[in-house]
Formats: structure tokens, C-alpha cells, sequence
């Protein structure tokens, strides 16, 4: 392990972990989301509204407004206001951003929120709009969006390493098995793998069960330092390391690895774990391929091994590698920019034991990662945190 | 075209304002080397934008150019994974400029493929109207879209009761239809339209009125008024009586409407006072094309503009050379056409003129003033 | 003339005592109009523009704007389009006397030898040989030349070749002769044009314009239904559209003729 000299995230907790249930499409904007995020944030740690002096917000669907425009909104008066624009890597982002602000006492008791609506345009509007690049070199290939460009590196990585439609395929099962022990997961029928192998092709070799659902909801959860969630009488995670890279192996023709191949070293040794030691991983799973890439690009075995890797393990709850425990947004579904919170938040559920019916026994080290950002040809943006409950 | 850092020489795509290899900002379009390689492919079969979707399945690919720069692009049916390819931008038709991949090399029926064809108006297979068949720029365009394979061209002729140099060679013909077409008379067109509208894939305009003079040595509105209703209410009578059909038949098949052309002079962009009344019209046209364009694009309909200089008929023999023989503006058509352009500039004249009207529009007024 | 006269020439129009023979094409855009060379001005042609048709433009009513030259169609020559007329008074349509909008016809058939030949022209001997038959042509008629060319297609019809239309129409000496002779008040043909289609090539060109303006008689062109006119005794009504200072007009030619 190599050794860092990033400062330590000591005394940096997470709490209040918050999930608004996610309904397929909503008439309400994304604006009303996280105002129910916000809302239950505030009951669920017993605390004022006026106690948050930091607020980090995401959102696609919230138009004109960023953070500033909520907190008037919302009557929130704060010290630290962060927007992040991040996509599927906006929560790992957030939580680094408040973390930081935490420790350095600029704030006290940081909201990280994402949010978004879904009505029946919005996913188009959002593929339209998403990036100068995409809009110039992407979506006049009718692409319109992740699919086709997921497809290409999807084909390109199969190819390359001798990967099949089943081996990705165990992935969309198992989390299709968590969700049905999530009871707010859209997904509520059980998938077989002859379902998922005869699925109808969307742009091969990406299938219909290897898209996600885009959803509306939000995602929540509250970053403060360990004196203060004593005071608050809190239960929180213990924030142990981070890593955040962006537009990484910019050689690469076409993306075989994401950035966290970079920086798993010190993801590790920040944290003083080995990949060996998690209990509960939760991946950014908006394709099956990606997270295959991410178990490789995460430590969990060398690139070209993930299909071997997904063969050698039971990904679910109750498997020897618990994976995307509330069915991820494969199975529970995308709700936008808090489908990069998605695995954060249940996995600070699972290491302060408030899972419920997703919960792995004695879990008590997570890692939740995250990717994002189809800018042009490829997720520019990957991010990981590794948190530990109270038991450890 | 890519973009050609000219500090270190590296090129970019997507266009960009800063070279991400040593963030110079001289980044110039150059003709960039075509050669790539096929990295990956994929058949989007239910595509989220509308046009897609109705064309569904639609291939796209990544390439890695030898160049550098890795592109997303629309693949020719006979791509394939790790083979080398030959690049070009071609306009899509929204009038984007976008990647189109072919083979290296030759291959079979290559101009046939469907999604090439989406991105040209390739006369080959399709129904023709030829608006005028009295000119020889009408007689000529007969002649060379029915060479490059269209399946069938009507050829407009107003008057019919009025014989004209080149009848004989329209008349019983095979795949040639004459029609008859006032494009000035409002009842004309819509009659015309009645009958073969539907099967119209390209509208050839080469509706053509031309007459000499400016504004004070012309007495009178009444010369003018005919090149207003010839050339302007033509145009409109036609776009209206056949603008709204192929809006419609954009999507119908392989054979689809496909391009609206018309044919301008390109003193549609700059005035010549000796032919200044019929310069004008020609403005007047060029405008409405860009309407015309605007209304047409939602139905994946092109309008191509083929400007011109004088040309070798009649109504320029006062003119001294060079002068644009109506052949080569029948063959620029169908190039036009195979190519999916916008605009075309035939004969020198026409190129002088784009090219000094770009570097100094009030010099060249004067000129044109001799 | 008693009034009751009038009355009784009413109850024979409507009772078809007196037939009423219209010899009016439609003024449509298709008919073909004169073919002057390019270098002269045009007849505008007809056009027909719909203003609305009990739709969005106008939900109850439909109407339409027309626009055509003054010689287009069925159409009436006055005195003032030819220069021989030019400086005459009351020479134009709005000017001319209303009365001359209704004379008495005779009818030359000349469509056996028009069938022979579309240069077919009308002489002064052979007007000499109708009278003959039909008696002399009386001062204030109309002369119609029958020619059956307003049954010919379109094409046929204007006959243009090369060198201009091959039309039948009088040579020049006839047009004197029924002008300072016989006293006519005008010429009509089915043709485009009271001369014939080479006309231009004769002494004086267009001797049928030339002898007729310069008198201050009319044109009649374009008609149809002169074999339904009998030689004599049909009454012509025509009245153009009063055209301020205009040369002529499209214009509805009817005649009336007694059954027998
Ligand atoms: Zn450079």
C-alpha cells in the first residue's frame, strides 16, 4: 500500500441517511423533491432547520435555480453553499466538498442533497442539453444519449476480454434480487437470467435490463463533525478516505477503465483497509458492464478479470459480496443526479444497521463509488468514499 | 475538417477553443488526414430522438482517427470492427455537420447504403419534378438526373401549347414524364400537385427569368412584375403546393423525399446593376430558400442552393465570358445532391464573387457597378 | 322603338324564341394569350389567386383576385390600342360610345379552307362572292370570320412555329375595303388576334388593327360558337370592362339570334 500525504478526514461523521421514495414519473419539480429530502433530513436527526449552516445540492431538472436560489427557497440561511454539477459523481464530490468544510469548521452541519423530477420530457430535455460536446459530436448520431455511447465502450470492452451477455448479466440479477427485499425499489418482479439474456436490445450489446429506469426522487444525508453528532445524540459513519479524478487515461481510444485505477492505492491506504476487509460495496451501476469495470478499476481483481470475478461470487444481500444492497439503479431506479447518492446512502444505512429488509448482517465497512459524466465519448468523472460505521 | 492546434500541430475533436495538448488557442479547421480505425459499433434500435426512431435501427460507431482524435460516427452498412475507414463530415438532415464512416475501399453498390443515402439526396431510385423543362438548364438537369439513375423525372412545361428548341428529345422517353407546370400560376402548381405530389423525392426549381436592366433605364413595374411572378410567386406557388408533402414523406422509406433544389444566381448576393431588377428577384429567392430550408428541416427535407453566374443562354449573350454552360449545372446538381449539400457555387464567377463578398463585401459592390 | 318592344325581345329571350349564343372562352390561365418576341412587353397572363375559400382566410365566402392583361382571353380591341387610333376621340373602352357595345352580325364561313390551310386569308372577293349570296354587308355591322379554329386543341390552336403562328385572318386590301367601303363597325375571329398569325409581314402589318383602329372601329378575338351563328341577322352584345384610358378588355360576347 502506498502511503499518502493527504490530511486524514478524522473526526468527519455522516448521518441522517435519507431516501424519498422514487415514483416513475412526477409532477412536481425537482425543487419539491429536495424540499422533501430537506424536510425529512430535519426530522430524522432531531434538528432545526436552522441548525444546517452548509448546504451541497445536485439536481439536472431544477432549471434556472443552483444551491443560492434554495436556500431562499427553502428559508435556509447558510455559511458554505456548494453546487455540484457532477452527474453520477456528484455525491462522492459533495461528501469530499463538506467533509472538508466540516473539518475546517466554515461549516457545522453540512445538507448534501440531489434531487430531481421526471416528467414524461425531462429525460429527453436532459440528453439534449447535457454537454456542449455531447450536444455537437454525440447527440446528432441519434444516440440521444447514454445508451449508444455505454454500447460502444460496453462492445469494445466484451470484445476485448472475452466478456458474455451472461457474465454481466449476474450482475442485473443479483440486484434485481436485493430489490425485491427493498420495498421502494420500482423494479418489483424477480429477474431470471433467461429473462435478462432475452431481453429486447436497446443498441447492442446493451439489453433493456442493462438500463436503468429514469425516476423521480431524492437523496439525502448530513456531514458534520463527531462532537457534533454526539451533542445531537446522532449515530453516524465515520468518513475514512476519498478519491475524485476527472477526464483520466485520455489516451485511451475508448475507455477500458475509469479514473479510480489512478488513485486506488490511496483510496486504501488513507483508510488503512485492504479491498479484501469491505463488507458491503456499493458501485455506480447505470450499466452492468461499468460496474464489472469498476470491480476491476476498484482493486476487487485485474482488469480483464471482472467476468471471472462476478462468476466467483454471490453479489447479493446475503452473498460473499454484498453489491448495490437496495438494487441499485438498475433495480431501484435512476432518479437522476440522486442516482449518484443512491449507493452512498444505503450504504450508510448498512453500517449504522438502519437497512431494514436490505441489511447485511454485522456490516460495518463500506464502499460506495461513483462515475459519471458521459461528456463526449466516455464517464469522465469517478469518485469513492470508504466509511465505517459505529461497530468498527 | 478537423480542428489543427498550429502551435503543436495536434488535432481535436470535438471542436474545442483550446488545444488540450499545450492549450494554444489557434485551433484552425483544416482538411485533416480521413484515415481511422473502427473501434467499436453499435445498432441503436430504439433511439430516443424522433428522427432516429423512425429510422431505427440506425449503426453508429467510434473511431480513432490516425490523426489522433476519436470520433462518434454514423457507419456505412459495410464497416467493420478493426478495419481501417475514410472519414467525412456530411450534413445531416437538420444541416448538421456530422461524421459519416465508410470502407476504405470500394465496395459493392457502396452509394446504396441506407444510412448514406439518409445522408445525401442521391437522385439514384428516386422521382424527379424538374420545374422548367423549356430551359436548357431544365432540359440539361432532365438529362443528367435521369443519367444518374432516377427513377422517374417530370419535367414542367408551362404553355404547352407553345413548341420550344428540345421538346422532341423530352418527349417518349422512358422514365421521363412531361407535366404541365405554370410554377406562377397558383391553380397550376396546386393541380400539378393534386396529381404527382406525393411521388415528388426531389423538386427541382430551375424556374429561370431572366431580363437585363436596373431600376432607371426599366419604364415601368410590369418587367419587374413578371420577374416577381415568375421567380418569387414561383417559388412560393411551388412551395406551397408541394413544400407541405414531402415535409410529410421525409421518413417514407428508402426512397423518401429527400431535397428541394434551387438553382440562383449568385448575384442573389450581391447586386449586379445590369441585371440589378433581376438580381433582386434572385435576393428575394435566396431568402425564401432559407425559409423554405427552415420549414422543410423538420421533415429531414433538404434545400440545396446552386448559385450561378451568368450562364451560356440567350439572356446573357450580351455578356462577356466566363460563362456557365447549363451542363455543368446540371452535373453540380446531381453532385449536390449525392453529397447532401447545402449551398454549391458553379462556374468562376460564382466562386469569385462567394470568395470577394467574404473578404470585402463594399469593394466588390463597386466592382459589380462596372 | 315602343318599350313593349323590348318587352317582347325579353319574353323571346327567356321563352328561346331568341337564342343567346355565348362566344366567350373561360378566361382561365391556360389559354393561350399572344406570343410577341421576348424583347417586346408581355401580356401579363391570367392568374387566379384565391383570397379565401370558406376557410380560415374567410369562413363564409370565397372570392378570389384576378390579374391579366387587357388582351387576354375572349377580348375587345378599341380604337386606342393601335397608333393609327391614337389621337381619335372617344377611342378608348371607358370613352367609346355604349352604344356601339350592340350591332348586328354577319358571319363569314371560312372554315373549309381554314381546315386547307392555317394561312388562310380573307379577300375581297371572296366577301364579294358571301354578299352574293347573303346580300351586302350593311354600315354599323360586325363582320365575323368563322374559321372553326376555336375547336382546335391548344396547341393547334396557337400554331406557333418557328416563325411565328400560322392562323388564318383577312389580308390587308379586305380590312380597307370593309372599313372605307361596307362601313363596319368591327371584325371579329376565333383566332388569336384579328389578323391572321403572319400578319406582321404584310403591307401595312396587321392591316386588320391598322385600317380598323384608324377608323375608329373594334376588335373582336378569341371567340367561339360562330357556327352557331347564322350569316345574318344575329345581334352582338359587347360591352368591355370600362377600363379607364384602356386599349381593351376580356369581356363576355354574346349574341342573340332568332330561332327559327
Ligand atoms: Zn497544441
Amino acid at each position: 500500500m502506498t502511503n499518502t500525504l493527504r490530511t486524514p478526514y478524522d473526526g468527519v461523521v455522516i448521518a441522517a441517511p435519507v431516501t424519498i421514495p422514487y415514483v416513475r414519473y412526477s409532477i412536481e419539480s425537482a425543487q419539491w423533491w429536495i424540499g422533501r429530502a430537506l424536510s425529512t433530513l430535519v426530522a430524522q436527526a432531531g434538528i432545526k432547520a436552522s441548525d444546517i449552516d452548509g448546504l451541497c445540492v445536485s439536481s439536472f431538472t431544477m432549471g434556472t435555480d443552483s444551491g443560492i436560489g434554495l436556500t431562499q427557497h427553502f428559508g435556509l440561511c447558510v455559511r458554505w453553499l456548494d453546487t455540484i454539477p457532477l452527474g453520477g459523481a456528484s455525491a462522492i464530490a459533495g461528501l469530499r466538498k463538506a467533509a472538508r468544510a466540516v473539518q475546517a469548521r466554515d461549516a457545522d452541519i453540512v445538507a448534501c442533497i440531489a434531487g430531481d423530477t421526471n416528467h414524461v420530457d425531462s429525460f429527453r430535455l436532459t440528453l439534449e442539453n447535457f454537454s456542449r460536446f455531447n450536444q455537437d459530436a454525440v447527440y446528432p448520431y441519434g444516440a440521444g444519449g447514454a445508451n449508444a455511447s455505454f454500447a460502444l465502450i460496453a462492445r469494445n470492452y466484451m470484445r476485448t476480454f472475452g466478456v458474455t451477455r451472461e457474465d454481466v448479466g449476474r450482475i442485473a440479477v443479483a440486484q434485481r434480487a436485493n430489490a425485491l427485499r427493498n420495498p421502494h425499489a420500482l423494479m418489483k418482479t424477480p429477474l431470471t437470467m433467461e429473462q435478462y439474456l432475452a431481453a429486447r436490445p436497446i443498441s447492442d450489446p446493451i439489453h433493456l435490463f442493462d438500463c436503468v429506469m429514469p425516476c423521480a426522487g431524492a437523496e439525502a444525508f448530513l456531514v458534520m463533525r463527531d462532537e457534533t453528532a454526539a451533542s445531537l445524540g446522532l449515530t453516524a459513519a465515520r468518513l475514512l478516505s476519498t478519491i475524485e479524478r476527472h477526464n483520466a487515461f485520455a489516451d485511451d481510444p475508448i475507455q477500458v477503465r475509469g479514473g479510480w485505477a489512478m488513485d486506488i492505492g490511496e483510496l486504501y491506504a488513507m483508510a488503512g483497509v485492504k479491498p479484501d476487509d469491505l463488507d458491503i460495496v456499493q458501485t455506480y451501476d447505470d450499466y452492468p458492464v461499468i460496474t464489472m469495470m469498476q470491480f476491476e478499476d476498484l482493486g476487487f481483481c485485474n482488469k480483464g478479470e471482472g467476468a471471472e470475478f462476478v462468476r466467483q461470487h454471490d453479489l447479493t444481500i446475503d452473498g460473499d459480496f454484498p453489491h448495490n444492497t437496495s438494487g441499485g439503479q438498475l433495480s431501484a431506479g435512476q432518479a437522476g443526479a440522486a442516482g449518484a447518492y443512491l449507493g452512498l446512502v444505503e450504504g450508510l444505512r448498512q453500517v449504522l444497521g438502519t437497512a431494514g429488509p436490505t441489511q447485511v448482517r454485522n456490516a460495518s465497512l463500506a464502499l460506495a463509488s461513483g462515475f459519471g459524466m458521459i461528456n463526449y465519448d466516455r464517464g469522465l468523472a469517478s469518485g469513492a468514499a470508504i466509511f465505517a460505521g459505529p461497530s468498527r | 475538417m478537423l480542428q489543427r492546434c498550429e502551435a503543436c500541430g495536434s488535432f481535436a475533436y470535438p471542436a474545442r477553443e483550446a488545444c488540450p495538448s499545450c492549450l494554444s488557442a489557434g485551433l484552425a479547421f483544416v482538411d485533416a488526414p480521413r484515415q481511422g480505425v473502427l473501434l467499436a459499433e453499435t445498432t441503436a434500435r430504439v433511439p430516443s430522438d424522433v428522427y432516429f426512431r423512425e429510422r431505427a435501427p440506425w449503426r453508429i460507431g467510434l473511431v480513432k482517427m490516425d490523426c489522433g482524435p476519436t470520433i462518434v460516427t454514423h457507419l456505412h452498412a459495410d464497416c467493420v470492427e478493426g478495419a481501417p475507414v475514410r472519414m467525412s463530415f456530411q450534413l445531416d438532415k437538420s444541416g448538421q455537420a456530422v461524421a459519416f464512416a465508410h470502407p476504405e475501399g470500394e465496395t459493392p453498390n457502396m452509394a446504396d447504403d441506407k444510412q448514406w443515402r439518409e445522408m445525401t439526396a442521391d437522385p439514384k431510385f428516386r422521382r424527379v419534378l424538374v420545374t422548367n423543362g423549356r430551359s436548357m438548364i431544365g432540359q440539361e438537369a432532365v438529362a443528367a438526373l435521369k443519367a444518374a439513375g432516377a427513377k422517374t423525372v417530370f419535367v414542367g412545361v408551362a404553355e404547352p401549347w407553345r413548341p420550344f428548341a428540345g421538346e422532341q428529345l423530352l418527349r417518349g422517353q422512358d422514365g421521363i414524364e412531361i407535366v404541365t407546370l405554370d410554377a406562377a400560376d397558383e391553380k397550376s402548381a396546386a393541380d400539378l400537385a393534386a396529381d404527382i405530389g406525393g411521388k415528388v423525392d426531389i423538386l427541382v426549381n430551375t424556374t429561370e427569368y431572366v431580363r437585363p436592366g436596373g431600376l432607371l433605364d426599366r419604364r415601368g413595374t410590369s418587367i419587374a412584375r413578371d420577374e416577381i411572378d415568375q421567380a418569387y410567386l414561383g417559388f412560393i406557388n411551388l412551395a406551397q403546393a408541394f413544400g407541405p408533402a414531402m415535409r410529410m414523406r421525409g421518413a417514407d422509406g428508402i426512397n423518401n423525399s429527400a431535397a428541394w433544389v434551387n438553382i440562383l444566381s449568385v448575384h442573389a448576393l450581391a447586386n449586379w446593376p445590369a441585371f440589378g431588377a433581376y438580381s433582386a428577384s434572385q435576393a428575394a429567392c435566396m431568402s425564401l430558400s432559407h425559409c423554405l430550408r427552415a420549414e422543410l428541416r423538420p421533415g429531414g427535407v433538404r434545400v440545396m442552393n446552386l448559385f450561378t453566374g451568368p450562364v451560356d443562354t440567350e439572356w446573357f449573350q450580351t455578356v462577356p465570358p466566363p460563362k456557365v454552360a447549363p451542363r455543368a449545372i446540371a452535373q453540380a446538381i446531381v453532385s449536390g445532391l449525392r453529397g447532401g449539400l447545402e449551398e454549391m457555387y458553379v462556374g468562376d464567377v460564382a466562386e469569385e464573387i462567394r470568395q470577394r463578398l467574404g473578404a470585402n463585401p463594399k469593394a466588390l459592390e463597386r466592382e459589380l457597378d462596372r | 322603338m315602343q318599350s313593349n318592344n323590348l318587352l317582347e325581345l325579353a319574353g323571346a329571350v327567356s321563352s328561346g324564341a331568341v337564342r343567346v349564343v355565348d362566344l366567350t372562352f373561360t378566361l382561365s390561365p391556360d389559354f393561350p394569350v399572344i406570343v410577341l418576341p421576348p424583347e417586346f412587353g408581355q401580356a401579363a397572363p391570367v392568374r387566379i389567386q384565391e383570397i379565401s375559400r370558406y376557410d380560415g382566410r374567410g369562413p363564409a365566402w370565397y372570392w378570389n383576385n384576378v390579374t391579366f392583361g387587357e388582351h387576354t382571353g375572349t377580348h375587345f380591341d378599341a380604337p386606342i390600342h393601335w397608333f393609327t387610333g391614337k389621337n381619335l376621340p372617344n377611342n378608348a373602352v371607358d370613352t367609346m360610345p355604349a352604344k356601339d357595345m350592340i350591332a348586328p352580325a354577319c358571319v363569314i364561313d371560312c372554315s373549309a379552307q381554314a381546315a386547307q390551310d392555317p394561312d388562310f386569308l380573307l379577300t375581297v372577293p371572296l366577301v364579294e362572292a358571301w354578299e352574293a349570296k347573303h346580300g351586302r354587308i350593311p354600315e354599323r355591322n360586325w363582320v365575323l370570320l368563322r374559321t372553326d379554329w376555336s375547336k382546335k386543341g391548344w396547341r393547334d390552336y396557337s400554331n406557333l412555329k418557328d416563325d411565328g403562328a400560322h392562323t388564318p385572318g383577312p389580308n390587308a386590301a379586305v380590312m380597307k375595303w370593309l372599313v372605307e367601303e361596307r362601313g363596319v363597325i368591327g371584325f371579329g375571329t376565333e383566332t388569336i388576334g384579328t389578323d391572321a398569325g403572319q400578319a406582321g409581314h404584310f403591307e401595312p402589318p396587321y392591316p386588320a388593327h391598322h385600317f380598323l383602329h384608324g377608323a375608329g372601329r373594334y376588335g373582336l378575338q378569341c371567340l367561339c360558337n360562330l357556327d352557331q351563328l347564322p350569316a345574318t341577322g344575329a345581334v352582338i352584345v359587347a360591352s368591355p370592362l370600362k377600363i379607364q384610358n384602356g386599349s381593351g378588355s376580356p369581356l363576355r360576347v354574346i349574341a342573340l339570334v332568332a330561332s327559327t
